[in-house]
């Protein structure tokens, strides 16, 4: 129940991070989801990612549609403004509130349902629009909070819990992120903290639209034989493409090391994104391939997981709009009212 | 039939073929009038289409200086062959007929009881221009021209405003010059003027400035500190945003970097559009959104979201012609429950009605700081008739140093010195609570903001006496928003009278003029203008204080009146509905009929009494 509060009590060995948190900073509410729902692993893994990235908690606002989902922003980060919004319409909230303050995280959680269906339109144009933001899909291929409805994202021919057989092709985000010009691409899965850790700190890191599909299996309606995204199917099927570790100057955090090539790619803050490549040859900073990539995988009945694309140097909405580099909500009267005599001036010119 | 003589009181309407380029010498011809000194009041009147369908532009001219629509015309400046008949019809026994004459029209196309003057305007111009597209568009200076002569208006004020127009430009201004001579040429000998009707210089325009109310509103939102717009195209309100986009290039951008002090998003939808205005309220910046009735109606569930959640937002609604997309490119103010009650549950939202541009300036300024103030959505509702026609007003005025009310957020020193902060906790008693803004304070304010129910605290909670807290908190704040919102203003009959209006928005200078001519005919009103909802004590105090008060709205529902209705719990009885909703601007004529008829049927019983004054004091 939500308004339990988890005791405020800290260890006082905990271990710190450089800003002085430690990871008990960055929990939330005690979480009401289904045990065993795939979205606590994610929000267990956004603490984690936060913890290790060094960021000031309040410093993050998160912002959620409706859905199980989107729930979850209340049980991380407990020290950030939170804002559980309306049914997929997340990203436009989100986008304004980027435009009001360019100085905080934007993190961005929603659902299948959330995202690809009601809302698919709002996270279309918020993918082209370059907002500034880690948006988070947690996939599960149901309506969870509504009781088991396909969502949009179910595979076609998957069975629902009830036994009915989806006929719908589905909506695949990240082949709608690449296209649609997210500048940073990945697909996660739940049940593999290893791989999504790196995912989402890259994510918070990066200068632009940052796009992360984690398959998250739901428990109660959707983890049965003939799923698609059960955790069973998804282990089976998972090919991981890379793997990012995430370098900022200075302290390395280093993710799981897997075997293959590694590419380091410099971002605009001069953090380093090391990604490591099961493929030889595979090149997460060119987006075609990523596309061609995908469907290959898709074809093949595989889930490609990892980071499939990233623009190193990419900007966002701010740098389009020329928005002033002091936030939008901290300027004043002098700085926003022409005055008296401009309004005269106006007065006269309109007669 | 006697021709019409009038001198500086009279209406000329122009009939144009839409995409032929006469708005700007429609637009001349009004304000040359104007910079003669006499009051005008243009309206286009317009399809919704783009091309070659027709257009109108009515210009009143009234000394008096009766900005409303009179009803009625005096000239017909008719260009358009599609609208002939109708457009002849419309004239007035004695009124004046300018055509172009070049192609020969038989007789029965004229009317015996009027002034036919014809101009062979086509061929005069393929005379003169070889170019297909200046054929066009200079006739439509070349009858300024001949207009000017005809109806003795200076040439020089028209070069003046040819001059502004044109600076920088010296071919156009030459050649716009020398077709508003061929047109004057032509008609010194070829036609016969002066007409009975003509303008002469006076002095009744003073201070006064002339612009439009969308153009107005987006300058308020300026003033008023708006750095965040969110948009999607839909008419009569996108000349609110782009003209936001104008004046924040003008003035909002920082001298020393560049950079703009504003961000303006065209979205992709009205849901999207203000879900952005909903994020920027939330992260403490002033933002709006523009649009019409049906933007207003994809927005609900937001609004909804913004009420329940306590959040500033700002939405100029330009009101136009529905429901659905009823008529598009006509007026009404017909949006009054939608947005009064906009979204599902109990909601309740403050609107502002403003009477012309100048008020849309102000009231656009006055939103941002209301809504900053009650934390919730509040409506500015003008419409298609002043938000897209010029109308002459009061110049702008901004107090010397106006701070914006930025409302009830707590800052991080405040939190810091331990200060109590439950997001959701009456601590005034006003019903406003206290809010923080996200990255505030390390470790105290921050909450959770959702549209489901919680406590004081923000703390998500399901409980029947927390949502009851909340909803009636609500309803406290809404009273509090009363006092705040513009106040109605009451003008006095000069006789004591048991009979009051009450009336809003672009219904003012017809309804002044109105009050004046019904008090010709021996009925005195006293009139109040309302100018906001919530509405405050006085209004009530004022159908208290009288047997019958009409209310005059341009819509078929009687809105106004159900609004009034509903939250005072006043007789219906009492109050008279007075309706106007053909899509056309409402007229002094139109009001003066309708009360009248409506004070013989219902005499002798409301024969004025004495002393409703009494009790208004
Ligand atoms: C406008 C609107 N329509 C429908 C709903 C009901 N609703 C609540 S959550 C939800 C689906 C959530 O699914 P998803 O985003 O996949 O999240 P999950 O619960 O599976 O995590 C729906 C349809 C709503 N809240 N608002
Ligand atoms: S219903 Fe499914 S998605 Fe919702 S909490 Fe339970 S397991 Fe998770």
């Amino acid at each position: 129940m939500t308004y339990l509060a988890k005791p405020p009590l800290h260890h006082p060995t905990l271990e710190k991070n450089r800003v002085g948190y430690t990871r008990r900073d960055y929990e939330g509410k005690i979480s009401t989801l289904c045990a065993g729902c795939g979205h606590d692993s994610i929000s267990a893994a956004i603490v984690q990612a936060c913890w290790e990235l060094d960021i000031e908690p309040h410093r993050v606002a998160k912002l959620s549609g409706i859905g199980c989902s989107s729930k979850t922003p209340d049980y991380f980060l407990g020290a950030s403004h939170g804002f559980n919004t309306v049914h997929g319409r997340m990203p436009s909230v989100l986008t304004g509130a980027n435009l009001a303050n360019r100085d905080l995280l934007y993190l961005g959680v929603s659902g299948d349902g959330d995202s690809a269906s009601i809302g698919l339109g709002q996270f279309a144009h918020a993918m082209r629009r370059g907002v500034r933001m880690a948006y988070i899909v947690e996939n599960n291929g149901v309506y969870g909070l509504t009781k088991g409805q396909f969502s949009a994202t179910a595979d076609q021919g998957s069975r629902s819990k009830k036994g009915v057989v989806n006929s719908d092709s589905p909506v695949d985000l990240v082949g709608m992120a690449l296209q649609l010009g997210a500048t940073y691409v990945a697909r996660g899965f739940s049940g593999n903290k290893g791989q999504l850790v790196p995912l989402i700190k890259g994510a918070l890191q990066h200068g632009g639209a940052a796009f992360i599909d984690v398959i998250s299996p739901c428990v109660a309606f959707n983890n049965h034989p003939g799923s698609t995204k059960s955790y069973d199917y998804v282990r089976e099927h998972n090919e991981a493409v890379s793997r990012i570790d995430f370098i900022s100057p200075g302290a390395e955090i280093t993710a799981e090391a897997g075997p293959g090539e590694v590419v380091d790619v410099r971002q605009h803050d001069d953090t380093l994104l090391r990604l490591r490549s099961l493929h030889a040859g595979y090149d997460p900073t060119d987006r075609h391939k990523a596309m061609a990539c995908m469907q290959e995988y898709q074809a093949r009945g595989e889930i490609a997981t990892g980071l499939l694309y990233v623009d190193p140097l990419a900007t966002d909405l701010h740098l389009a709009l020329n928005t002033s580099a002091l936030p939008l909500n901290a300027l004043g009267e002098g700085e926003l009212c022409p005055g008296i005599a401009a309004l005269d001036k106006l007065n006269a010119a309109l007669r | 039939m006697k021709p019409i003589e009038a001198v500086n009181d009279f209406v000329v309407k122009f009939a144009n073929v839409n995409g032929s380029g006469s708005a700007s010498a429609n637009e001349l011809f009004a304000k040359a009038i104007l910079r003669m000194g006499v009051p005008v009041s243009p309206r286009n009147i317009f399809p919704s289409n783009i091309q070659g369908l027709p257009t109108w532009y009515e210009v009143r001219v009234s000394e008096a200086g009766w900005l409303g629509r009179r009803g009625g015309i005096d000239m017909m400046v008719a260009m358009n062959p599609q609208t002939w008949d109708t457009d002849v019809a419309e004239l007035e026994p004695g009124g004046y007929l300018f055509y172009d004459s070049t192609r020969p029209l038989p007789p029965s196309k004229f009317r015996p009881d009027i002034q036919v003057i014809g101009m062979p305007l086509t061929e005069i111009c393929n005379a003169v221009y070889s170019d297909p597209r200046q054929r066009q568009l200079f006739k439509n200076i070349v009858y300024v021209g001949a207009l000017s002569v005809l109806l003795e208006i200076e040439p020089q004020v028209i070069e003046k405003l040819f001059g502004e127009q044109y600076r920088g430009k010296e071919k156009l201004l030459a050649s716009n010059v020398q077709a508003l001579h061929l047109g004057r040429d032509f008609a010194h000998e070829h036609l016969k003027g002066p007409l009975g009707i003509r303008v002469r210089r006076a002095d009744q325009v003073g201070d006064r400035i002339f612009i439009d109310g969308n153009s107005a509103a987006a300058l308020g939102c300026v003033y008023g500190g708006a750095t965040v717009a969110a948009w999607y195209p839909i008419t009569p309100s996108s000349s609110v945003a782009e003209a936001f986009q104008k004046y924040c290039s003008r003035y909002r951008i920082d001298p020393a970097t560049g950079q703009n002090r504003f961000a303006i998003v065209q979205a992709e939808d009205e849901i999207a559009s203000i879900g952005m205005v909903v994020g920027a309220g939330w992260n403490g910046a002033r933002a709006f959104t523009a649009t019409s009735g049906p933007g207003v109606s994809l927005m609900t569930e937001f609004i909804g979201l913004a009420y329940f959640a306590e959040i500033p937002v700002t939405i100029i609604n330009v009101q136009r012609g529905g429901p659905s997309t009823g008529m598009p490119t006509r007026t009404q103010q017909a949006d009054l429950l939608s947005c009064a009650y906009a979204s599902h549950g109990d909601t309740r939202h403050v609107l502002l009605f403003p009477e012309d541009p100048h008020e849309c300036f102000e009231h656009a300024a006055a939103a941002l700081d209301l809504a900053d103030r009650l934390q919730t959505p509040v409506f500015v509702m003008t419409d298609l008739d002043i938000g897209m026609n010029q109308r002459l007003c009061r110049p702008f005025a901004w107090e010397e140093g106006r701070a914006y009310d930025r409302g009830k957020v707590m800052t991080a020193q405040e939190l810091e010195a331990g200060k109590d902060f439950g997001r959701y906790k009456d601590v005034d008693g006003d019903g406003i609570p206290w809010r923080t803004l996200p990255g505030t304070h390390p470790t105290r304010g921050s909450y959770f903001t959702r549209g489901t129910t919680r406590d004081p605290y923000a703390r998500y909670s399901e409980r029947g006496p927390d949502y009851i807290y909340n909803v009636e908190r609500l309803l406290r704040k809404f009273r509090t928003a009363a006092t705040l919102v513009p106040q109605p203003l009451l003008r006095i009959a000069s006789q004591p009278t048991r009979l009051g209006v009450l009336y809003f928005g672009s219904t003012s200078p017809a309804m002044a003029e109105a009050l004046g001519a019904l008090e010709e005919e021996g009925v005195h009103l006293d009139a109040m203008r309302l100018r906001a909802f919530p509405f405050p004590d006085s209004v009530a105090q004022f159908i208290a204080a009288h047997d019958k008060v009409f209310v005059v709205e341009q819509n078929r529902d009687a809105q106004m009146r159900s609004l009034l209705v509903n939250e005072l719990e006043v007789d219906p009885a009492r109050l008279v509905k007075v309706l106007h909703f053909d899509g056309t601007p409402i007229t002094a004529r139109f009001i003066t009929a309708a009360i009248l008829r409506q004070v013989e049927a219902m005499a002798p019983r409301a024969r004025p009494r004495p002393a409703a004054q009494e009790l208004l004091k």
